[in-house]
């Protein structure tokens, strides 16, 4: 499916009742050159960059539920490169860069929006951290502004800046980031990668993983055995549930995370606000709608909601530092499975079984990092080499002692 | 999730005053134990959808470590008792 100016008159002129679909429903074929299990953002990504980048288009995605129903539909839609640690800053900048080159690549309008993303600090301690985070970006070559007092309350004067426990001090700013339209991501990835040949299924659950001398050959489905020659996993939240098919035992704990989304309002919040008094962020939706959420509820969950307690400290969070969300009304709260690591940071990695390919462990980072989790990923597969970007996020640097903690929280997947 | 849970200490408690430690189901390894124990048992995890056990910490209450058994998938609580109770149970 195309989409021109001319296309949506023509459309209308008939009623809206010839769109055809973006892209194909093809049932599985017997064998694929590669099979990713996970049809969300990371696996249509890599589907995407495997056959556009890499020239491997013999390529299934498979996917249990419809297209877009996990993560990439449930995400905050954030998307930032302003992590301090060097083993992820430059694979996150990797990101950005391919975010902003993004609708021309995939010639659909994932409504990426710049609009910056500012992280409040309450405290001459939290300052400290926040130079030194915007210095470490600065180091990988991404941009980084540090926003006084007096500067923050003319450009977001509504936040509650004297507020006696966390009075706002200023803020960390990386103008470049912003958020894009989650959806679309995944809607144009999956289009992009159907026109390469890339057959997407959906609604087929992948059910074992047939393995004969120690390599995998195929995946049993709920439409039947389909053959590999290499196998990729990109199941976020059922990552440990798919790996397990294979004997991985990996280091993940999936949690829930909740979102929130307010009646529509005019424009009132211009850039996306992190709050350092817990955590908290909040951004204005194109529909008008104020996205926002907080961390984790903190128990392992693979229910596809959260705890109403959790829902209250958000709220609380959302009020201390805006007063005046206390008259917005929310709408919608929904949940999404995290696949938590060990560290707080992703695994793009070879496995023990030689053609079987892992990428999991996004914590609640995923959304910005889908173009070059993507990327690294088809990279890795379709060279069995690790891209330089991904090379600090192996799956054996737990054992190596080369964990990339950005929050410093140690092995507890719940703090990260 | 279930909002309540039984302390055997305390009675029934809103969860919040528990702080959650993960993963039960294993015991710690002897300290000359193979570096592979310690990492599996440091950073492995099942992740089991549906039935799991997990140390609770009852911080804003007996301050008892405690083992919930609780289910991933449909938040039921099972059982809760305490983890020295529970070692006891494990020993014997």
């Amino acid at each position: 499916m195309r989409y021109s100016a001319f296309s949506i008159v023509r459309n209308a002129l008939s009623g809206n009742l010839n769109w055809k679909p973006q892209w194909r429903q093809p049932q599985p074929k017997s064998h694929y050159d590669v099979i990713i299990i996970g049809g969300g953002g990371h696996g249509l990504a890599t589907a995407y960059y495997l056959a556009k980048e890499f020239g491997v288009k013999n390529v299934a995605v498979l996917e249990k539920g419809y297209l877009g129903s996990g993560n990439v539909g449930r995400n905050t839609t954030i998307v930032r490169s302003n992590y301090m640690l060097p083993g992820n800053e430059p694979f996150y900048e990797f990101s950005m860069k391919l975010w902003e080159g993004l609708e021309q690549d995939l010639n659909y309008n994932v409504m990426l929006s710049q609009r910056g993303v500012i992280m409040l600090y309450h405290s001459d301690a939290q300052r400290d951290a926040y130079v030194r985070r915007g210095n470490a970006m600065w180091m990988e070559g991404v941009a980084a502004e540090l926003i006084e007092r007096e500067q923050l309350k003319k450009m977001i004067p509504f936040l509650n800046y004297d507020h006696a426990r966390y009075p706002i001090l200023g803020g960390l700013l990386q103008r470049r980031a912003g958020t894009a339209r989650h959806d679309a991501v995944a809607w144009g990835y999956a289009r992009g990668a159907d026109r390469h040949g890339v057959d997407i299924i959906e609604h087929c659950e992948v059910t074992g993983i047939r393995r004969e001398n120690g390599i995998v050959t195929g995946v049993e489905t709920t439409k039947g055995f389909i053959g590999c020659g290499k196998l990729a996993l990109a199941a976020a939240g059922n990552s440990s549930r798919v790996g397990e098919m294979a004997d991985l035992k990996l280091p993940l704990e999936s949690h829930v995370l909740q979102a929130f989304v307010t009646e529509g309002l005019k424009p009132c919040i211009d850039h996306v606000i992190v709050y350092g008094g817990g955590h908290f962020y909040i951004s204005q939706s194109d529909k008008g709608g104020l996205v926002f959420g907080a961390e984790i509820d903190g128990y392992s969950s693979y229910a596809q909601r959260g705890n109403l307690a959790t829902a209250e400290h958000v709220m609380e969070e959302g009020v201390t530092m805006i007063p005046g969300l206390a008259r917005v009304r929310v709408l919608r709260a929904w949940g999404g499975v995290m696949d938590m690591s060990m560290d707080g940071s992703p695994i793009i990695d070879r496995t023990s079984i030689d053609n079987l390919y892992l990428n999991c462990g996004w914590c609640y980072g995923g959304f910005k990092a889908t173009p070059a989790s993507g990327y690294c990923f088809a990279h890795l597969i379709a060279r069995n080499d690790t891209h330089p970007v991904a090379r600090a996020l192996r799956l054996d640097r737990f054992a190596r002692g080369y964990a990339v903690d950005e929050a410093g929280a140690g092995p507890q997947p719940n703090l990260h | 999730m279930a909002s309540l849970i039984t302390c055997p200490h305390c009675g029934l408690r809103p969860k919040e005053e528990f702080a959650i430690r993960g993963d039960a189901s294993r015991g710690r390894p002897e300290p000359m134990d193979s570096d592979e124990a310690w990492h599996d048992y440091v950073y492995v995890r099942a992740n089991p959808r549906g039935r799991t056990l997990e140390h609770w910490h009852h911080v804003a209450g007996c301050r008892r470590f405690l083992v919930v058994e609780r289910d991933t998938a449909t938040h039921e609580v099972y059982s809760v008792v305490d983890a020295a109770e529970f070692a006891r149970r494990a020993a014997q």
